[in-house]
């Protein structure tokens, strides 16, 4: 009897997952399928969902009109860029706030947590003046620091919650064994981290490829990633959906991918230490 | 070399003072082991001369030459951790090889001290195995050949055996106390576990609030503890204590007698009581006994001996191993 209810309650366990996943995928899974529609066929009343003449054809307008490639090239600069700077950077303040805490580092962490708070728009003002006076305006190099310090603060609280984890013991034999700091970091800590820094490093990723308001902002031509891309291509009209489909899906598709392949290390990082 | 002098060591942390200043010798060679209850200070004081821990005044001076602020790294100490903190992510082979690689020895010499610990300590078989894939006993010894590699002039063990069982602790206590004989290096060792003291030491601090209270040879302390502290803190079971009209014969606010310096009849004796407990060892017993007037006394007697519950018996001190303290505690 017991046993029946158990399967009974899996199955609907399993239900109820899928109809959340199928909630969550359905706005992209509508992207993609809208990318092989013609304009006329994305905008009929009633939607067609599966039943409709498959095109490539925005595919090729698209990658006519725009050099997808620059653009490309431009979000994985910024994007991997800012990760592993902040990355870093992030280590070491991790391994002190984690290691050799001081009485104000809860308020350090809360403190840097906060800056998250302040809407992006609420500092854009200053920090576009800095960008002309620094002439990094619409530049790749601007980009990267702007986004690194934005997602540093995550950064910094992912490692130091991967680093409360390891024994301070380890350290200690690392520091008896002759380590300096930087032997202790490079050879103990971090290869005992590496499933926290992984997956940190893959959220940071994922975040950066798809920040939308500083890339926005900040580039015109040169530095544009592909958030910029898919933003050329929405009209007021209203009447590319198709495209900006298109360009939306091969926007996405090359960090899907990466997540795609990651999950495993990424569900593994993001529960570390949850069970013990 | 391994002479380790403290010089009015303290460590306060915040607001509380673990270790009021104090002094310590502990010459070249020695099996100095630092026992307490825990909380004592101990493993504190262990850290401060490992440099794990800053001192908060006095001085610590390693082989004459004042190493208070040096780091741990530059000490020439090896230390050997409870929960034996090796790098799970690296073979036994590096795990041993680690402190060579820091040093920067030539791989070839490195490999042959690597090999050379690994058969000292019988782990040949398991050199390309993680810590992971080993038992609690070999990971102890993968912990010590790390240490050994680095011939330091001292070794500073931090409860090595607590984490192990009863068997295996017997075993390790043997391979640590031969190991010492071999290496012939300062060694520093702390407990809570007074057998552990006791078998393996030169030389015992006993420890109580950050204070030592007696350094001694193991019979030293057994036989003249300086205190009721130490007195009840060396030898298994604990000592007895009496006061009132069973010390006011011995002209003493409190008594000591060792459970195993009193004889056992179920005819005549000094005092009379009832057995509650009988432990039967085979090699002995331990019979936990009421004595009229309400005082738990525990004696150590034959092991053939046929007591059991409810019997009542008769005790009687051998005079010359009573122990006698002042109102203070200190002895007389």
């Amino acid at each position: 009897m017991a046993r029946a209810v158990t399967t009974q309650r899996k199955s609907i366990n399993t239900l109820v997952a899928w109809v959340i996943a199928l909630l969550i995928f359905f706005p992209i899974l509508w992207t993609i399928l809208t990318s092989f529609k013609t304009e006329a066929q994305a905008i009929n009343d009633p939607p067609l969902f599966l039943f409709f003449d498959w095109t490539l054809e925005n595919y090729a307008v698209v990658q006519e009109r725009s050099d997808y490639m620059k653009f490309l090239w431009n979000s994985v600069i910024i994007a991997g860029g800012s990760t592993i700077l902040g990355t870093i950077i992030a280590i070491p303040a991790a391994w002190s706030m984690a290691f050799v805490p001081s009485k104000r580092t809860k308020d350090i962490l809360l403190w840097m947590l906060s800056t998250k708070m302040l809407p992006a728009v609420g500092v854009l003002y200053p920090i576009y003046l800095l960008f002309i006076q620094l002439g990094l305006l619409d530049t790749r190099v601007g980009l990267v620091i702007v986004l690194m310090l934005i997602n540093l603060p995550i950064i910094v609280w992912m490692l130091y919650t991967y680093f409360k984890e390891i024994p301070g013991e380890i350290l200690e034999a690392a520091r008896m064994d002759g380590a300096s700091l930087r032997d202790e970091i490079l050879y103990v800590l971090t290869p005992m981290a590496i499933p926290g820094i992984a997956s940190t490093i893959l959220l940071n990723l994922i975040l950066a490829w798809n920040e939308a308001f500083w890339t926005l902002n900040l580039t015109a031509a040169n530095a544009a990633p592909l958030t910029a891309f898919i933003a050329s291509y929405s009209s007021p009209e209203g009447l590319f959906f198709a495209k900006l489909s298109a360009a939306s899906t091969m926007a996405i598709a090359p960090i899907l991918i990466l997540g795609w392949f990651s999950q495993k290390q990424l569900v593994r990082g993001l529960t570390f230490g949850a069970v013990k | 070399m391994g002479n380790i002098s403290l010089n009015k060591v303290s460590k306060t942390f915040g607001d509380v003072n673990v270790i009021p200043p104090l002094d310590l010798e502990i010459e070249d060679g020695e099996f100095v082991v630092f026992v307490g209850p825990s909380g004592c200070g101990k493993s504190t004081l262990l850290r401060l001369i490992a440099g794990l821990e800053d001192t908060t005044s006095g001085a610590i001076h390693i082989d004459g030459s004042d190493a208070t602020s040096v780091p741990p790294a530059k000490r020439g100490l090896a230390m050997v951790f409870q929960s034996y903190a090796l790098y799970p992510h690296m073979t036994v082979r590096k795990n041993i090889g680690f402190p060579l690689k820091m040093a920067g020895v030539d791989p070839a010499e490195a490999n042959k001290k690597i090999e050379n610990a690994a058969s000292v300590l019988n782990l040949t078989d398991y050199m390309d195995r993680r810590p992971g894939q080993l038992s609690g006993g070999q990971r102890q010894r993968v912990a010590i050949g790390r240490a050994i590699v680095r011939e330091p002039s001292a070794f500073l063990f931090d409860e090595p055996l607590s984490n192990l069982d009863a068997a295996l602790r017997v075993n390790m206590r043997l391979e640590i106390t031969e190991l010492h004989q071999q290496l012939k290096t300062t060694m520093i060792y702390v407990t809570h576990d007074q057998v552990e003291a006791m078998t393996m030491a030169d030389k015992i601090v006993v420890l109580h609030a950050g204070v030592i209270e007696q350094v001694g040879s193991p019979m030293e302390l057994y036989q003249n503890p300086r205190n009721l502290f130490v007195a009840g803190f060396i030898g298994s079971p604990k000592m007895n204590f009496l006061t009132g009209k069973f010390a006011e014969p011995y002209k003493a606010k409190t008594i000591g007698i060792r459970p195993e310096h009193t004889d056992i009849s179920t005819k005549s004796g000094d005092w009379k009581g009832t057995v509650g407990v009988a432990e039967h060892l085979g090699s002995d017993t331990f019979l936990y006994i009421t004595i009229d007037g309400g005082d738990s006394f525990t004696v150590r007697a034959d092991g053939e001996l046929d007591i059991n519950y409810g019997d009542t018996v008769y005790l009687t001190p051998r005079k010359d191993k009573v122990h006698r303290f002042d109102e203070d505690g200190l002895a007389l």
